[in-house]
């Protein structure tokens, strides 16, 4: 039985002139028939399936839709067309540095981040010193957020989101972060969350971390899903000489 | 609903926390201020208001601070609301979490500021030489109606303003309206009886003048008034979360 079924999962946006216009512009432009709104579709049928502790890589050029599917997967968005069948709990760490109050100190930063990853209190009152000390701002702790150097903001949000014991776990290039040693740490620590059983999901522009790591490879290209298999070598290898240039997307798909 | 808010009970805390960290950490008066501006209005509308309307009503200053309180709190509730599903879009981009509670959270605050107002408003009571019944007990029924109302209409703004960034405009020019629709320094007896049966319309209204009949009169209102008074607001409720449950999934393509 598969932890994580996708099936045939599109995703469609909609864009155009309703963004900025206010309620009396939206009722003048429906009246004189001159509202238009345009649809775009950011995933089209993308299947894939994982079972317990498997680990997929997402590979593809900005604008292939990763994102769109990663949000879909997690729950935040509802895919327009097709299915998504997921059993156990889930943690998406998706675009970690963002999302902070610079008003809040480091310290009520961390308990609302403990709290927005499904934490429970008791859990963050007992790592809080965990996370405060593998972060490193020991000395910061009571000053407000915007002051931090944004090297400090992600290493608190990767301390945070690293104890995260999910059944599935969706990693938008977040594997390490920071420089130097705390890279390394950062990166010793995430292989120990991946390692505990957690099915992953990866997204990442690095080809090298794809092979080495991941079972299985789902390649997106403008939404459309060129390739996807256990075949992880030779899947990259195509990728790779698509992104040289020898590689056209129609022969990619064969 | 119950069982995702115990779930979320933490996240929940966390954001009234930050609501009011947020609101009170620059500024020099800090809380008190929240008690001072109603007051302010309430010493601006007697001063004025004492000629036109205060010599054929009794307790004048209750009276007024009735509409004040009511209305203070509708209207902070409301326009706060408004822009909390907004104010929050960072985090439900990324995390899947219940939009509603943001403007629960809110709500929470606003909730407490109005108990603050509540107890000075008690203190004047004394002043103004009102007497205390068991009565007051009463006055928990339309603080729940209005805190039903004040969520329904914070759900129904909040997913309007993600569509329509000119809501908080037309929302403060209904408001300025709605102000003076809701007798909060007149009257209504003076009308006739047809009019004044409109203002029933009004659940503002409604809640302002069960105040006013319990501090001043001393009486108790019909159960007739009491059920009108529910299903307004729980009209007004289901309508804000049939936009949430309608729209839940939308609000993503127009942050």
């Amino acid at each position: 039985m598969a932890i994580l079924e996708v099936n045939n999962v599109s995703i469609r946006y909609i864009t155009g002139d309703f963004k900025d216009i206010g309620l009396k512009e939206f009722v003048m432009r429906k009246l004189t028939g001159n509202y238009h709104v345009t649809e775009f579709w950011a995933d089209k049928d993308v299947t894939f399936s994982l079972e317990r502790g498997e680990m997929l890589g997402i590979i593809g050029s900005n604008g292939a839709g990763k994102s769109t599917l990663l949000k879909a997967v997690s729950g935040i968005m509802v895919p327009t067309e097709g299915t998504i069948r997921r059993q156990g709990s889930i943690a998406a760490l998706l675009e970690l540095a963002s999302g902070f109050d610079g008003e809040l100190t480091v310290k009520e930063n961390a308990y609302l981040r403990g709290a927005m990853l499904g934490y429970t209190r008791r859990f963050m009152d007992e790592k809080y010193d965990e996370i405060i000390a593998f972060a490193e701002l020991k000395d910061f702790e009571e000053r407000p957020f915007k002051q931090l150097s944004s090297g400090m903001k992600s290493r608190l949000a990767f301390s945070i989101a690293c104890l995260v014991k999910p059944d599935i776990l969706i990693l938008d290039e977040v594997l390490s972060v920071g420089d130097g040693a705390f890279r390394k740490k950062s990166e010793s620590k995430m292989h120990e969350v991946i390692n505990s059983g957690a099915t992953t999901i990866l997204v990442s522009h690095s080809l090298e971390q794809v092979r080495q790591l991941c079972g299985k490879v789902l390649w997106l290209h403008k939404g459309r899903q060129v390739d996807y298999g256990t075949d992880v070598a030779g899947i990259c290898d195509r990728y790779q000489q698509f992104l040289d240039g020898t590689l056209s997307i129609e022969r990619a798909g064969e | 609903m119950f069982k995702t808010l115990k779930t979320h009970q933490f996240l929940f805390e966390e954001l009234v926390k930050r609501d009011f960290k947020k609101k009170y950490k620059r500024t020099v008066l800090g809380m008190a201020w929240s008690v001072l501006s109603p007051l302010l209005s309430l010493l601006v509308m007697r001063l004025v208001f004492t000629q036109f309307f205060g010599r054929s009503t009794p307790h004048y200053t209750t009276f007024l601070f009735c509409g004040n309180l009511v209305f203070a709190f509708f209207s902070e509730s409301t326009n706060q609301g408004m822009s909390s599903l907004m104010d929050n879009a960072h985090i439900f981009t990324k995390v899947n979490v219940p939009k509603y509670l943001f403007l629960l959270a809110k709500n929470a605050q606003c909730l407490i500021n109005f108990g603050l107002t509540l107890t000075v408003f008690l203190l004047f009571c004394v002043l103004d030489h009102i007497t205390f019944t068991w009565r007051f007990f009463l006055l928990l029924y339309p603080i729940t109606c209005q805190v039903l109302l004040n969520l329904g209409i914070g759900l129904i703004l909040s997913a309007l303003f993600v569509f329509f960034r000119d809501m908080q405009y037309l929302w403060s020019v209904f408001t300025q309206l709605l102000m003076y629709a809701s007798a909060i320094f007149y009257s209504v007896d003076n009308f006739r009886p047809e009019i004044q049966r409109i203002f029933l319309a009004n659940p503002v209204y409604l809640i302002i003048k069960y105040f006013r009949v319990i501090t001043i009169d001393g009486a108790v209102l019909s159960w007739h008034y009491h059920l009108l008074m529910a299903a307004e607001a729980l009209i007004v409720l289901a309508l804000g979360c049939w936009m949430y449950k309608k729209y839940n999934h939308q609000f993503l393509y127009y942050v």
